[in-house]
């Protein structure tokens, strides 16, 4: 939901401003990923705070669960057994979810005016009331965060808890980690914080920890600390260098285009009514069986 | 001897009702496709019950607009072979526009304006078609990768694009500009005059062995 007091810098569909007085400051959830124990309180947490409720699947043998994210789940441990380097072990844990892009691709796709919004804080929020349930922002999001309830034709996903956030509290997967490996804060202070967690692991001799802010996504308000900055994918498939798909930003920079060759049409018929007329026949034709000049190949007369 | 009276037809029974019934698809699918197409015509989706109805029918609007096209197109497509007496009526635009049929080649049935419009929906129908299935929530869309639905969305606006463009000529011309070409697919007959002026060579084949 909107709130009265939060500005609204993008909101999908819709072409003048939104609501933008204000003067907010950007919010960001930090995820030290070499903290994290997998222990998945924020998991719980966020079903809890959230009021949702996952289907009892099965267990299949692996540490993901549920398999993937769900309308029910909107955040998820991934758990990935690499080698990073050759004869190299690493087990790496994730916390996958929404990352509140900069420039969302979910919120660029969507065709329902107000349905998906980005806050002045950062926080990319999904209006549920008024989706249409398109999907068109599954297809929009480069990190395949967004899932469509079949309950309610609706889709769902992280909120960075936005109504917590509104009246200044931090999300509950923040408040819920025991390690401390989620943090939350102004975007600046995070940045800074995440720095300094890459010192440390430098120190500690990875090479190529970083911070995944990912430029092509206009930075994101969710961001994570990695040790092995250098090959995101290693991390259940974090894309390295994610954009919006050219795809899509093609497909919603036709759509304008497209109604406004529409409307030229129209108007060109419009002015060649006024302009040329209808083509009547006319009484004489109509009279005596001819036309105006008979058609050269016309055996007539 | 007068040509008053004496009509001509155009098309059957089944003919007219098919092509109401493909009208009429497309008028609803074009409202509710519009409504997601521009902010500007969201409002559309409040004709339909909203955006949720809206998201429900405009598929099923789609397939039936496609199932009606596909009838049309198998009764038609022979009608609208072009022809090379075609090309020089296409190198007479300005003649067309300016009503000056008289100095265009004589067409059958089907001038080469129609049969280009019929060829365009030939390609845009099945392109929304398959595109729309891909983008078709809940049923169909997830069994496409998510790049399929990408580039499904491109596709449908294009050829959306194609459809409205050749829906505005023929609805201007049948029913605006063309007078006399409504009544072909309301009661299915023409005027003779109306024939001899706009598809003489038809014409002259509907009335062989007539006396004038
Ligand atoms: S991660 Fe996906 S769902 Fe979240 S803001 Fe970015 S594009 Fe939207
Ligand atoms: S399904 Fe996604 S893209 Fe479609 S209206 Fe809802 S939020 Fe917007």
């Amino acid at each position: 939901m909107t709130m009265q007091s939060q500005d609204v810098v993008k909101r999908s569909a819709t072409t003048r401003p939104s609501p933008s007085v204000r003067h907010g400051v950007e919010v960001a959830k930090l995820i030290d990923t070499s903290t994290c124990i997998g222990c998945k309180a924020c998991q719980v947490a966020c079903a809890e705070w959230n009021d949702l409720k996952e289907e009892i699947g099965d267990h299949v043998g692996i540490y993901e669960n549920p398999l993937d994210l769900t309308a029910n789940t909107w955040t998820l441990m991934r758990f990935a057994e690499v080698e990073p380097e050759e004869y190299e072990f690493d087990w790496l844990i994730r916390k996958d979810g929404c990352l509140h892009c900069g420039d969302p691709g979910c919120l660029q796709a969507c065709p329902a005016p107000g349905a998906i919004v980005k806050h002045a804080n950062g926080i990319v929020d999904f209006v549920s009331e008024n989706c249409v349930g398109c999907g068109y922002c599954i297809a929009g999001c480069p990190f395949d965060i967004p899932r469509r309830s079949a309950k309610d034709n609706r889709v769902y996903k992280c909120t960075l808890c936005s109504d917590r956030v509104a009246v200044g509290l931090e999300p509950i997967c923040v408040k819920t980690c025991p390690t401390g490996c989620i943090s939350f804060g102004s975007k600046e202070q995070m940045k800074a914080r995440a720095q300094e967690r890459v010192g440390h692991l430098k120190a500690r001799g990875y090479a190529n920890a970083g911070v995944y802010d990912p430029e092509g996504v206009g930075g994101t308000h969710v961001m994570y600390v990695l040790k092995h900055a250098d090959q995101p994918e290693l991390y259940e498939g974090l894309p390295k260098d994610p954009k919006i798909a050219t795809s899509v930003a093609l497909w919603s920079g036709l759509k304008p285009f497209t109604a406004g060759l529409m409307g030229l049409a129209a108007l060109g018929a419009f002015v060649h009514y006024f302009a040329v007329g209808p083509n009547e026949v006319e009484d004489e034709e109509e009279e005596t069986g001819k036309t105006r000049a008979a058609p050269p190949a016309s055996k007539e007369d | 001897m007068s040509g008053k009276s004496k009509l001509i037809q155009r098309y059957t029974a089944g003919d007219r009702v098919n092509h109401a019934l493909l009208a009429l698809a497309f008028i609803l699918a074009g409202l509710t496709g519009l409504a997601f197409l521009h902010p500007s015509m969201f409002w559309l989706s409040s004709l339909f019950g909203g955006g949720q109805w809206t998201q429900f029918l405009h598929p099923l609007f789609g397939v039936l607009m496609f199932v009606f096209f596909f009838v049309a197109m198998v009764k038609f497509w022979k009608y609208n072979l072009l022809t090379g007496n075609d090309f020089r009526w296409l190198g007479r635009l300005g003649d067309v526009m300016k009503n000056r049929e008289e100095n265009l080649p004589p067409v059958g049935k089907y001038n080469p304006g129609q049969k280009l419009l019929f060829w365009s929906l030939v390609l845009a129908m099945p392109l929304l078609l398959v595109s729309g299935i891909a983008l078709w929530q809940p049923w169909f869309a997830p069994m496409f990768p998510i790049g399929a639905v990408r580039v499904a969305g491109v596709v449908h606006v294009l050829s959306a694009l194609v459809l409205f463009l050749g829906m505005i000529v023929h609805i201007y011309s049948a029913l605006f500009w063309i007078k006399g070409s409504t009544r072909a697919m309301t009661r299915g007959t023409v005027t003779d005059a109306w024939a001899r002026k706009h598809h003489p060579l038809w014409h002259r084949e509907m009335t062989s062995g007539e006396k004038h």
